[in-house]
């Protein structure tokens, strides 16, 4: 019961503060909003009891990436033309085109009716999650970190190579 | 209704939000913050339908993408950061002389 009430908190809050980003003026409270949206996206996976997705989910997105978009933002504070007219002229159409691809989805979910019971819904530990991931999945855990290696590489050379142009 | 239907219901409209952000805002910073949303709506139905399946394959590939998302963000930035600063502006319309 207090579970499903917290579930419609969140998930009311998590839609609610993605049309905040869509009309928000300043990048500043575009983050925010953001923010918002995953913490609550977070509280959904803990609700469902996947905490593993919950935790990495705070730690890494508004850990990690937006705690850098903010840095960003608070660096290139610039009043240009996208901050005088928010929307381009593609407005309508965009929008058009999005309600469109939500009713088609909700429709065809709808119509689909409920899912069959599967075995039970999963509430595993970060136990479960680790033996899993390190036992079977060990060549994509060091797939994904030769990625990043790769990923902080090619930022800093992106870097430089700005440096070297103006210089 | 169901919970996973409203749950995957919750990450369409997500997807859908962040799609519109795409196409109609005009900063190239909220565009890029937009881009973040769709990848967590479409986050959301992949740990719904995971944890409806009981799999923690599927928490797996969650934390994957993860790994990638913040990847990529790694890489947009400075590519922003540098169109910024040759640009001195964040309206994507200033870009469109961009070809080839």
């Amino acid at each position: 019961m207090i579970e499903d009430l917290l579930l419609g908190v969140f998930a009311s809050a998590a839609a609610l503060s993605a049309i905040a980003m869509l009309v928000a003026r300043h990048p500043m409270r575009v983050a925010i909003a953001l923010i918002v949206c995953m913490l609550a996206l977070a509280g959904i996976y803990a609700l469902l009891g996947v905490h593993v997705i919950a935790v990495f989910q705070v730690l890494i997105y508004v850990g990690a990436v937006m705690v850098f978009i903010v840095y960003v933002i608070m660096l290139v504070d610039m009043r240009d033309n996208a901050f005088a007219s928010r929307y381009s002229w593609l407005l309508v159409p965009g929008a058009v085109v999005a309600a469109a691809l939500v009713a088609a989805i909700c429709d065809a979910l709808w119509r689909g009716g409920a899912a069959p019971e599967a075995p039970g819904g999963a509430r595993f530990g970060i136990q479960a999650f680790s033996e899993t991931f390190l036992n079977e999945y060990w060549l994509y855990f060091e797939l994904v970190s030769v990625l990043l290696v790769a990923a902080v590489v090619a930022a800093i050379s992106v870097v430089k190579l700005g440096i070297g142009r103006r210089g | 209704m169901d919970k996973t239907q409203l749950l995957v219901a919750l990450g369409v409209a997500l997807f859908a939000a962040g799609f519109v952000g795409i196409v109609v805002r005009r900063n190239a910073l909220v565009m890029l913050m937009c881009m973040e949303l769709m990848l967590n709506g479409v986050n959301l139905t992949l740990v719904s339908f995971a944890q409806r399946m009981g799999s923690t394959e599927g928490a797996v590939l969650v934390f994957l993408v993860f790994v990638v998302g913040a990847a990529e963000i790694a890489i947009a930035i400075p590519i922003l950061l540098l169109l910024a600063r040759a640009r001195r502006t964040l309206d994507v319309e200033a870009y469109a002389d961009l070809k080839g």
